[in-house]
């Protein structure tokens, strides 16, 4: 512990001596960023550079096979393979539906929480739980409520509420059907996620916006149009945005609920059985930097719109 | 219609809704714990039962008596566990840097290491493979605990610095003027203040660690390196019949498997939705 205390005032700070501890400080700073740059050159950045540059070859997995380069092949392959374009629709189609959905209910919940209740800390607490646990294990548990003759989804409907005359094989045969189904549980565990982001965006609103608003006779409809919307607007967006990148790479419940079916699967699950299963580096490689370049569109809008304010 | 009367519809509907949603969040829930305890032959058989008539531990049993499954949860607790500590030291380094100084490319790093936080890791699959197989690593957990710091890194830097970011000017200026280095001004002023930030993000990281799927399917093979996330889609159990996965057990080990998370939820539940906003809103 050198604790100990100055006993000569500090010394006039000239501006060659400012320069110096600038200096020393920006190299101080640079030195404690190195684990993470090399971590992230390590695991990230360097992958991306060579997935892209297998993308231009006819690598193979786990071979010895010498590689050829092949230029472009491989992206004209993929602009005329109808099963990447296929899986493109699928996980759009997927992400249309679930932020859809998630945005409309995780907004509804959040007004809910956001209104002053009793029972409104039990109610958050609640919500938390199914973003808590592992996606393979709500995919699971859903799997077994999805059940075609057994499953607890196709009683409710066809005995206990009589929606249906017969049960429904949600898994099975038609593509639309299972592709909802997914949906469903990806609705049901990220709504809560969605519903939490906006309900921050909600605490900041000052009340005394609505106080007026009261004062000038309008009422709770037009108070959400009119206030809370547009003041909600940032954490609307940058929930969006979130959300879509987070479904464009969907992988975990299709893969459990659906494995590698080929009219359901999604442009991640098409890359990643190209490349462990069929071992083909070159174009599953291809598939990868196209998944990449989708989201990186994505990513660019984002932090353009999140302005990191400079220090 | 009268002013209370209409109150009175409006509370009854505004619970009727806050019930609604409550039923749709835990009803999963209840129906993985409800098939766990229920015996096979109940389980299997229609109409469905809501609770079962004799209600059966045998299921958590045979889970609990299940050494791959075991194995699982020790491995998955050991990668979790490393990728956390891991991702805290080397993260809460580059956070104090990048939210206590100045200096040029702070902000190229910064929004590099944002840009991150939503890599793609399909994007790095396919490399990864061959560098795992390069160094020997396939089908160990260090291959798991190297290739999770993707996603964990970023993040715990992005909402570190935040928190770093967030301190007071002099705390560190009267470390200074005692004569404290920079490093020594780090660990014993500005580390311990960043605990509860430390916490925060190191639960998230241990959260998405032990959810991760996509790299555990593809970097291990053999069940004695399986995390609880491919042993819980792999079981097989002893005492299934030829036409139907055992779905008791599969119910019983997704309701262990949750049940620690759960609990952690419960106990850091603010926190938890600090940090979540933190990451995703924080601009």
């Amino acid at each position: 512990m050198s604790q100990r205390v100055a006993t000569t005032s500090a010394p006039p700070s000239t501006g060659k001596r400012t320069l110096t501890l600038a200096q020393s400080q920006s190299r101080f700073a640079w030195i404690l960023l190195i684990p993470t740059i090399v971590v992230v050159l390590m695991v990230g950045l360097f992958p991306l550079a060579q997935t892209f540059y297998f993308s231009l070859t006819d690598a193979r997995l786990a071979s010895n096979r010498p590689v050829n380069f092949v230029g472009l092949e491989n992206y004209l392959y993929l602009l005329q393979d109808q099963q990447f374009f296929r899986t493109v629709g699928n996980t759009v189609f997927f992400t249309v539906v679930t932020v859809g959905f998630e945005f409309v209910l995780g907004l509804l919940i959040a007004l809910v929480i956001n209104s002053n209740f009793r029972g409104r800390g039990l109610m958050r607490t609640a919500i938390l739980i199914p973003w808590a646990i592992p996606t393979v294990v709500s995919a699971q548990m859903w799997k077994w409520m999805y059940h075609d003759i057994y499953g607890v989804i196709n009683d409710l409907l066809v005995n206990q509420f009589g929606i249906f005359n017969q049960n429904v094989a949600f898994l099975a045969t038609n593509t639309t059907v299972s592709l909802f189904a997914i949906a469903a549980v990806d609705i049901w565990k990220t709504t809560p996620f969605v519903a939490l982001l906006l309900l921050a965006g909600l605490q900041v609103i000052p009340s005394d916006v609505y106080e007026a608003a009261d004062v000038d006779g309008a009422n709770k409809l037009q108070q959400f149009f009119a206030i809370t919307l547009p003041l909600l607007m940032p954490a609307i967006l940058v929930t969006l945005i979130f959300r879509t990148l987070d479904s464009l790479r969907v992988f975990d419940v299709f893969y459990v609920m659906l494995g590698n079916r080929r009219d359901t699967q999604t442009m991640a699950i098409y890359a990643q059985q190209s490349l462990v299963n069929f071992s083909d580096l070159g174009y599953g490689s291809t598939i990868s930097i196209a998944i990449f370049l989708i989201i990186a569109l994505f990513v660019v809008v984002y932090v353009t719109f999140l302005k990191i304010e400079e220090a | 219609m009268s002013r209370t009367a209409r109150n009175l519809i409006g509370q009854i509907f505004f619970y009727l809704l806050v019930g609604v949603i409550l039923i749709y969040t835990i009803f999963p829930f209840y129906w993985a714990f409800i098939s766990s305890i229920t015996p096979n032959n109940q389980l299997f058989a229609t109409p469905v039962q809501y609770w079962p008539q004799n209600p059966t531990g045998q299921n958590y049993a045979l889970v609990l008596s299940n050494n791959n499954f075991l194995i699982a949860l020790m491995n998955s607790a050991i990668v979790s566990v490393s990728v956390t500590v891991l991702a805290l030291i080397i993260g809460s380094l580059a956070a104090y840097a990048l939210g206590r100084f100045k200096f040029g490319g702070r902000s190229v790093v910064l929004y590099t290491v944002l840009a991150m936080t939503m890599f793609p890791q399909i994007a790095v699959l396919g490399s990864l493979y061959t560098m795992i197989s390069a160094f020997r690593l396939y089908n160990t957990l260090w291959a798991l605990i190297i290739t999770y710091m993707i996603f964990t890194l970023p993040f715990t830097v992005w909402v570190l610095t935040n928190f770093f970011k967030a301190m007071p000017r002099e705390l560190e200026e009267a470390a200074y003027v005692d004569g404290a280095t920079p490093f020594q001004t780090f660990y014993k002023i500005l580390l311990p203040l960043a605990a509860p930030g430390m916490v925060t993000t190191g639960l998230l990281a241990f959260i998405a660690a032990w959810n991760e799927y996509l790299f555990a399917l593809s970097f291990t093979q053999t069940p004695d390196k399986r995390t609880v996330t491919i042993a819980i889609t792999a079981f097989e159990g002893v005492t299934a019949s030829s036409f139907e996965q055992p779905w008791g057990q599969i119910m019983a080990a997704s309701v262990l498997v949750t049940i620690p998370l759960i609990i952690l939820t419960l106990i850091f539940q603010k926190r938890i939705i600090a940090g979540l906003t933190a990451g995703a809103v924080k601009g």
